[in-house]
């Protein structure tokens, strides 16, 4: 199979390890001289980013959180003047402001280039059709994947998301041979093609690239056969750089980390504590090319594994397992992050409404639903059903605009759920993992 | 495969820390250029590897081998060559008796007088005019000239890698092109690896394959050189592209 960057991605691990020291010191020298986020914390630690002679001394500093790029909002750890930046994306910004990522005219290509290494791994060439089904604008999905693809000269289709049955009309008419969106919407095509009596297999679909939310094996095999492609998973995040931090290849035994260009720890996310190699904790990733933001040690709360030893493709590459959740709790709904601390908030403002509520989440027809059953006082409880509807209207509508998701609002009888010692168990998620 | 690793090296001028933990590496038939403000440390840098000024603590391997404790000449034995900044070539001399003083370890070694001829030769190839001027002093040179000395002299000791300092020092734009031209067939036809330390930093990114960024002592950017040219925090310090302004909102 290709190797879209050899030089890099099978590069020997000790050359590998001296790029990487070269880069970090670079990366911390550069991010101390030109961000006043970092250059305050490292000060309040005494910490001298010169001093930094090997990964080890990377432990000795503090952790960016999504928090941090919260309260920079919007350009505070941006590590150059706006003026060089050509691009700007956030992320979903569910919870309060949006975290908010430059790119300079170097950080385009480099991301076009490290997603043209996982569309490549992948067994995409110039001589594929790629059909981009997730939503272009704010989000990094579509844009990184369609410059990845542009990259390494395949024909892209920029669908962007929903209107299912266009995608089909299009899937069917262009020949696409590669799908790129979120695993559930995979399947959400494979419905509509078997609701329009349309046989996946006569079109000329062959490989898929799902990445965006996590997903199971199961749900690997699910897509692969009904869509009677080859299904490959891919990560990243935008706080880092979007798509392009972490490939499959066809071995799929893990997805390669472009460790030239991104150092990954694994941590105690209780104790912040790095773990030996193979543990399974929460992702940290520090950025070591990257102009406009770099980021240091960032929390990415996805819990993961790495492995180090030698992949079958040839790459030199770490891999890190399919993420197993987050470590906070964060639910992906339909691709979107929903808090339930946000719902909370929603609902204290309803009057009627009390604080004890539960989230129940579910995929039916592989779609994710979110129920929220929420104790109200006994004067709506036993209201009119007329009443009653209004009431649980307000509050979905309140929600839909604080989520972007949409939802199902119970009603449930004063003290009718459970209560917890402690920590309340504010979440039943029942999507297989 | 990489043919120069250095690690977290610090060299002093007396109290003064010249380089704070600088990490490098050069791989084979590789144009590196380092760039950065007087006084960022890349002379220095280049005399670290040299052993002129020896570094106090940090690792330089060459070709596998540990070489930072080791004499400057037993650093050029090993083929590493130095051409110094503003050429330093031996003016009361001859420039053929220039170039044969860079071979002085080859002599030594008893290389054999015919071995010694044929690099001669090739630098003449490489400088026609320094063959037309073999039998005038050194001194008498013009700028561009004595450079090409400089570069001629360091070659006879048949460097594996070559570290030139400011070779378009003074010199007009011409004789600059006609400067980095040798240097590109250096790796090109001879294999040989270059370390470049440049003022000319535009000159030097379009020359090189890969670039580090100086600031007082430290690296803060290691990139291709291309990616240097377009980066615009380099373009504004190092290009002369705008004013220098760091931030603005």
């Amino acid at each position: 199979m290709d190797i879209w960057d050899s030089i890099h991605e099978c590069m020997p691990r000790e050359e590998l390890e001296q790029l990487q020291l070269e880069r970090l010191q670079a990366t911390l020298n550069r991010a101390y001289k030109n961000v006043t986020c970092y250059r305050r914390k490292f000060d309040e630690l005494g910490i001298i980013p010169e001093d930094v002679q090997s990964f080890d001394d990377l432990r000795r500093f503090p952790f960016t959180t999504k928090e941090d790029l919260r309260l920079n909002y919007p350009y505070g750890m941006f590590a150059v003047p706006l003026r060089e930046v050509v691009r700007i994306h956030s992320s979903s910004g569910t919870t309060g402001k949006p975290t908010v990522v430059g790119y300079t005219r170097n950080d385009i290509k480099t991301w076009s280039h490290l997603v043209a290494r996982l569309l490549t791994a992948a067994g995409v060439t110039c001589d594929d059709v790629v059909q981009i089904t997730f939503g272009y604008g704010l989000f990094t999905g579509a844009f990184g994947l369609h410059y990845g693809a542009e990259q390494i000269g395949a024909s892209v289709i920029p669908m962007g998301g929903g209107n299912t049955e266009k995608q089909i009309m299009i899937m069917q008419g262009y020949r696409t041979t590669a799908l790129v969106g979120t695993p559930s919407y995979a399947l959400t095509l494979a419905d509509r093609m078997e609701k329009l009596g349309i046989d996946p297999k006569s079109l000329s679909l062959r490989v898929g690239l799902f990445g965006g939310e996590p997903w199971s094996n199961e749900m690997r095999r699910e897509i692969e056969q009904r869509l009677g492609i080859i299904a490959t998973d891919n990560y990243g995040l935008s706080e880092v750089m979007g798509p392009g931090v972490a490939g499959e290849c066809l071995e799929r035994c893990g997805m390669h980390i472009f460790e030239d260009h991104f150092i990954a720890e694994i941590i105690d996310p209780d104790s912040g504590e790095v773990l030996p190699p193979g543990s399974i904790g929460e992702l940290v990733l520090t950025t070591l090319t990257k102009e406009a933001v770099p980021v240091i040690r960032f929390r990415t709360r996805d819990i993961t594994r790495l492995h180090y030893d030698r992949c079958a493709c040839g790459r030199t590459l770490a891999r890190m397992e399919k993420t197993r959740g987050r470590s906070d709790d964060m639910l992906i709904i339909k691709g979107v992050n929903v808090f339930p601390m946000q719902i909370e908030e929603v609902l204290f403002q309803v009057e009627g409404c009390e604080p004890h509520y539960q989230l129940v989440v579910d995929r039916i027809d592989n779609v994710d639903t979110l129920e929220v059953q929420v104790e109200v006082s006994e004067t709506i409880f036993f209201d009119e059903m007329k009443k009653q509807r209004a009431f649980i209207n307000l509050v979905e509508k309140r929600l839909v605009s604080a989520l972007n998701v949409g939802c199902k609002v119970k009603l449930v009888e004063s003290a009718k759920i459970p209560r917890h010692e402690g920590k309340a168990q504010r979440v039943i998620d029942r999507r297989k993992r | 495969m990489e043919m120069l690793k250095v690690k977290n090296i610090n060299t002093y001028y007396g109290q003064v820390h010249a380089l704070k933990n600088v990490s490098l590496h050069l791989r084979q038939r590789e144009i590196v250029t380092l760039i950065g403000a007087n006084g960022a440390g890349k002379t220095t840098i280049l005399n670290s590897l040299s052993a002129v000024t020896p570094v106090r603590n940090g690792d330089i391997l060459f070709e596998g081998e540990p070489i930072h404790a080791l004499a400057p000449e037993r650093i050029v034995e090993l083929g590493i060559s130095q051409v110094p900044e503003g050429r330093q070539v031996f003016k009361p001399l001859t420039v053929e008796d220039n170039l044969e003083l860079g071979a002085y370890l080859r002599y030594r070694r008893r290389e054999g007088r015919a071995k010694i001829r044929a690099s001669l030769d090739e630098i003449y190839q490489l400088f026609p005019r320094l063959r037309e001027r073999r039998r005038q002093l050194a001194g008498t040179l013009s700028g561009g000239e004595q450079q090409m000395l400089a570069i001629g002299r360091a070659l006879m000791a048949r460097p594996k890698l070559l570290l030139l300092d400011e070779p378009s020092m003074g010199l007009a734009p011409l004789v600059v092109q006609e400067i980095f031209a040798v240097i590109a067939a250096l790796t090109r036809d001879m294999g040989t690896t270059v370390l470049l330390v440049e003022q000319n930093a535009k000159a030097a990114l379009k020359l090189a394959d890969r670039g580090y960024v100086l600031e007082t002592g430290k690296v803060i950017l290691e990139e291709s050189a291309a990616e240097l040219l377009e980066n615009r925090e380099v373009q504004r310090a190092y290009l002369g592209k705008e004013k220098k302004e760091i931030w603005e909102r």
